[in-house]
Order: C-alpha cells, then structure tokens, then sequence
C-alpha cells in the first residue's frame, strides 16, 4: 500500500469571530491578548480531508507544520488529539513581521525538509487576515500545481488525485498530479474531535521550548518516549536566507491602522404608528427614492 | 511600461463585472498617474472582447487566445500573465477577489517575488515616507483593507516591489464607462508559443456552474432580513415589500445561516457589497461586519425593535418597533400612496 507523506498547514490564529468590547483598546487598537489563540478554522477542515486519506490509507503519514510563536505548540497538540501523526513547529525571531510571500517562503522550505511528500494540505485562508495567499505561493516555491477551494478528494490512484472544488456559483472536479497543493474550503466536512486515546497519548508533547520550563524528570521522560516532542526548526535548520525573512522578505508594509467608526448620522426616529409610516412612504416618494 | 494592469476575468465569453468595476478604479488611477490602463485577457474564442473593455477606457489590451485557455486554469493563465507583467513592468497590477483571482493573483505575486494585498476595499494613490530610512516614495497605490474580523482599517504599500498588486471582491468597486469613444490598442500574446505540456497537468473533468439568479448587487432597492425575521416562512413578508418596491431581498450572515435566505444574498465583509439608492434593514443589528456591506446605500431605513441597535447609528430613518407588524404597513401606504 502507498505510504503517502501529507503535510498539512495549519496556523495558530486570534480568534476575530468574536470581537467582543474589551477586546478593542482604548486607544482604538486590537487588544490581541484579549483575544483567544485558535486553530484557523479553514485549517481544521484541510486536517480532516489529511485523517481522511488515513483512514483509507492507515500507512499514510500526517504531518502538522505551524510557523509561529513558542505558543503555536498547542495547535500541533491539538491536531495530535485529532489524528496527527507528528508536528514541526518553525519558529524564529526572524520570522517575525512575515507577510505571505515571506510566510510561504519559510514554510516551502520547512516542507522540502520532509520530501518527498505526496499531497501539501492547508485552509483556504486564515481569519485573521483572509488573504488566500500562502497555499498558492507554497505551491508557486515548492514549483508544484495546486487546487485551491477544495471541498473533497475523490480519489487517489496512480499518482493522480482527484478533487472536487466548491467556486461561487457551482463545483468543479479536477484531476492533479501528485506532489499537489490543495487549500481546503470551509465547505468541506468539519474536523473530527479529539480522540480520548490520543489526547492521553500526546498531552505531554512539548516543543523543546517548552521543555525548557520543565523539570529533569519530567525531561527524562520525555526521553523514554521520542514521539512526545514537538520539533522546532529555526531558520538556520531550513537554510533559509535571512533576505528572505520576517520584515526584510516582506514586499507588504502596514502604513496606517485605523479603528473603523462609522460617523453616526442624524437619523430621523419614527414609531410603528400609521401616521410614521404614511408620513415615511410619502417622504420617500417625493424624493423619488422609490415609486 | 509602467502602467496600470487589470486582469481581466472572462466568464461565459463575458468580461465579469469585478473586472469592468477593476477597470474602471484603474482608469482612475492611471490618470491621477499619468499613465496608460492595459488590460489582460485570456480566454477561448474572445472575437470581439475588445467590444466589453473599450467603454471603460482601457489604452491597450493584451489578448491572449487559445482553446486550452477556457475554463481558467491556474498554471496556464499564470504563465500568461507572468509574462505579459515581465515584459511590460506595470506599476499596479488588479484582479478580482474571485475564486479566479485569488487562485491566481498569489501565484503572480510569488513568482515575480512582490507584494499583494487581498480584499481591499479602497485604493488610493499616496506618497509615503519610511520612518526608519527617512527614504521618500511618490505616487505609491494604498491598499485599503478592513483586517480583524473587520474591526480595523489597514493601508499597506509595497514601497520597493513592483508591480503593486492587489484583489478586489466584486460590487466594492463602481464600474462606469467612460465618455466618448475609447478603441484600445490590441497586443496578441503568443498563448500557443508561450505555453507548453507542464502547463496542462491539471485537467477539469467535470464543471457545473450555475447562471447567476439573483444578483443583489445591480438592484437599485434592497429589503435586507437579519436573524430578527425568525423564520424562513417570515421572510416571504419581506419578498412581498421588495415586490411593490420594485427591488431585491438580501440578508445578514445570521439570516443566511439559519438558513432563511440562500448566501448569494448575504450582504456584508464576506457577502456581497451592495450601493443601492435605498437599503432597508428589518431586524438586523448592523454589526460591523455587515455594514461594511452596505454603508454606501444612498439611503438607509432600519426597522429594529431595539431602539439601541448600532444599524441606527448609520440609518437616516430608523422605525422602532416588530418589524411583523411595521412591514405590513410599508406595504399598504406604499400602494394607497403610490396611485
Ligand atoms: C469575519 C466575519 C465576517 C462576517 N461577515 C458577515 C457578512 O458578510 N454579513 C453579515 O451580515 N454578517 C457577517 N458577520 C456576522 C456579524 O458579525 C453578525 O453576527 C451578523 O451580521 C448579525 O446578523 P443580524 O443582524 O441579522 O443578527 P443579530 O445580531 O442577532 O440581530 C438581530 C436584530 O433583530 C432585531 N429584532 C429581533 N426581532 C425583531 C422584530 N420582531 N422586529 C424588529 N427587529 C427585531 C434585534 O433587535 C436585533 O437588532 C461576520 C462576522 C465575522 C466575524
């Protein structure tokens, strides 16, 4: 049976659904702390469509890589719960600041570490920024062809997979090679919850950072049972060019950040009372908004 | 060299109207430039197409044609265009924010190593100085984008990389033809030369696409529902006052989910944006996000029971109270007045 190596990226997000008061500033600025960190939510689908392939193709191997912060661990964790078989977490100070191009740069070297891999599976976008854009620019550096608003894999045979796409108005079903880059749309099937099995299994699994703030018994542990750690790879392990990186790889720059307020407008109040709403409909006539 | 390029969407053997809208923004821009608008078509079968671009002005159109270039692919096209930008250099580079664009636009970006900015919302020329380097840059494209969730306004430049690039969803932009007569220059781009088997490696089996039924986004008069409507069977109250008006029904993001209103009439950041000369909002609370849809209405009237609900700080007649019983009543004085 085919082993296929499957690489799915996932990123550590804030959770910018719920906005909630306290989570703007004073100032008019994101209070981001106050927001929770989550999985991106398109990223929990292109997980699933990967534990799909597993389950049809049990030596499939799953592989999570996150580019972030120490923290973004816990959505490698997570996905472990989930079906995962291993995770990389790429993180550097000198990836901070990264827009896409320099995002995607990182992590298509970060893949190329683990090559040959046969299908690279990421959300269509992140929330926090709703770009699109690093699946097809890890498909542009990686030089492989990519099906962007995938909903699901039909079939993978003979080193073609075949895949249904959702658009706007309608679907359409096409027929890659593999290596392939798929981004997955939220119209995919949602993500299967934590296995109980494995959330025991892997809930020590710590990145080296992490296990630097734990104690020597917990270290030796950890030692006796290697699938517990989280590898991190900087950008001295993926060779990567410092030119490349963070701020300096980055085309994009942030200029201006401005709270969104609406100027409130004098708006007329009415009542539900006939004579608003005749006196309103007339209004409306005479200024020839409608009839 | 050093123009403004809009790529050019073709769905149909119609130019898409995101791309007429891009258009129209980019003649624009290339006046306030000084420069020439260049647009880039590829497609099967485009006899004529200069027929949809000339009304928006554009000076030069690149038309790439051949039969292997309809339905979009990503590789073939991005070849097309990657070329047509190294040879040309353009300053600003616009696609739509369509399941098109953004499958291509990314690609260019990553290719010819500049930046892109998804979504924006607005474009501005601007001139910007860097705070570090003190280095000054003219005439650089701001593009204006809501970021988190829609609760911030971000302006990003690329100040070094060009061309400039960014993605625009449809209905944000206006589209208008220019006046007089405008016959752009045509440049046939060798698609047959250019193009080579790795290019073709993906193939379409199958594609249904559904024609457009409604689009809310050209409709003049829009009755808006939110999850205050209640139900599916409560919307039909809604269909019959969009019916004497003359107009369409859309819905906020909580009436499309609790399945009330099909998506293509979610209005909103991640629905349609509309402008029509009069929106009325019943049972919508006016969060953020969807007004970000909708603010440009020439008019707006909020049917809310909650005299606090934010769609009011923007509407220029607010009604308080159930919309059940208000509805009803737009609908008889609007046919005893209307006579
Ligand atoms: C990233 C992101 C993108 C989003 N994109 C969109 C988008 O594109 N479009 C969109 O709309 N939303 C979008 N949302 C969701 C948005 O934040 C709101 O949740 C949504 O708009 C709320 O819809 P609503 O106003 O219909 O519902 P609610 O907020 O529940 O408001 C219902 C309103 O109905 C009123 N009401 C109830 N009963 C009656 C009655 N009988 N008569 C009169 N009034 C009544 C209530 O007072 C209330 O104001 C997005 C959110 C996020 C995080």
């Amino acid at each position: 049976m085919k082993k296929f190596n499957i690489v799915v990226l996932a990123k550590q997000v804030p959770d910018t659904r719920n906005v909630g008061k306290d989570a703007m500033k004073a100032d008019g600025t994101v209070n981001r702390g106050a927001l929770p960190a989550i999985f991106n939510p398109e990223d929990l689908h292109a997980l699933e469509q990967a534990l799909r392939i597993k389950d049809k193709y049990p030596d499939a191997i799953v592989t999570i890589m996150t580019m972030g912060p120490a923290r973004a661990a816990e959505i490698i964790r997570e996905g472990l719960y989930r079906g995962a078989d291993r995770g990389y977490l790429l993180t550097d100070r000198k990836f901070a600041g990264s827009d896409t191009l320099a995002t995607s740069y990182v992590l298509a070297l970060g893949i190329k570490q683990l090559f040959p891999v046969d299908i690279v599976i990421a959300g269509r976008q992140a929330i926090d920024g709703d770009t699109a854009q690093v699946g097809p620019q890890v498909a542009d550096k990686l030089n492989l062809p990519q099906v962007t608003y995938a909903e699901e894999v039909l079939s993978m045979e003979k080193g073609k997979i075949i895949v249904k796409r959702r658009l706007e108005r309608g679907v359409e079903t096409v027929e890659a090679p593999m290596p392939v880059v798929l981004t997955v749309h939220s119209s995919a099937p949602a993500c299967r919850s934590r296995n109980a099995r494995l959330l025991m299994k892997y809930k020590h699994a710590k990145s080296v950072s992490e296990l630097q703030e734990m104690s020597e018994d917990y270290i030796q542990l950890q030692k006796d049972r290697p699938y517990l750690l989280i590898e991190e790879w900087g950008a001295s392990n993926i060779s990567a060019d410092t030119e490349n990186l963070g701020l300096s790889g980055s085309p994009t720059k942030v200029r201006k950040i401005e709270n969104v307020v609406f100027k409130a407008k004098e708006s007329k109040v009415l009542s539900s009372d006939d004579e608003d709403i005749n006196g309103l409909i007339k209004e409306l006539i005479e200024n020839h908004t409608i009839g | 060299m050093n123009n403004v390029f809009v790529y050019c969407e073709i769905e149909e053997g119609k130019v898409a109207d995101v791309s007429l809208e891009l258009l129209t923004k980019g003649r624009s821009l290339a006046n306030q430039l000084k420069c020439r608008l260049e647009a880039v078509v590829a497609g099967s079968k485009l006899d004529g197409v200069e027929k949809q671009i000339n009304p928006y002005g554009a000076d030069v159109i690149h038309i790439a044609e051949d039969k292997s270039l309809y339905p979009y692919k990503t590789l073939p096209h991005a070849k097309i265009v990657k070329e047509v930008f190294q040879k040309e250099k353009p300053c600003i580079g616009l696609f739509g924010a369509t399941s098109v664009g953004r499958d291509l636009a990314p690609r260019i970006a990553s290719v010819l190593k500049c930046g892109l900015t998804a979504d924006c919302t607005a474009l501005e020329i601007g001139d910007h100085t860097d705070n570090k380097t003190g280095k000054e840059y003219k005439n650089l494209l701001y593009q204006i984008r809501p970021a988190f969730g829609g609760n911030i306004l971000a302006t990003i430049i690329n100040p070094e990389t060009r061309p400039q690039l960014a993605t625009v969803r449809e209905g944000v932009m206006k589209k208008e033809e220019v006046t007089g007569n405008h016959n752009a220059e045509l440049k046939k781009v060798d698609a047959a030369g250019l193009l080579s088997e790795e290019d073709f490696i993906v193939e379409i089996i199958e594609r249904h696409i559904e024609p457009r039924k409604v689009n809310i986004a050209n409709s003049n008069i829009i009755v808006a529902g939110g999850y205050g409507v209640g139900s599916k069977e409560n919307f039909a109250l809604l269909f019959q006052l969009a019916d004497v008006l003359g107009g369409e029904v859309a819905g906020s993001r909580a009436a499309v989910d609790s399945g009330f209103v099909e998506h293509a009439r979610q209005v909103g950041q991640t629905g349609v944006t509309v402008r029509p000369k009069l929106y009325i909002a019943c049972g919508i609370s006016g969060q953020i996000q969807h007004r970000a849809g909708m603010d440009q209405s020439a008019m707006i009237i909020s049917i809310n029971d909650d005299p606090g609900a934010p769609i009011n700080q923007i509407a220029d007649y607010s009604v308080i109270g159930d919309l059940n019983e208000i509805i009803p009543k737009m609908i008889k004085y609007y046919k005893k007045n209307s006579k």
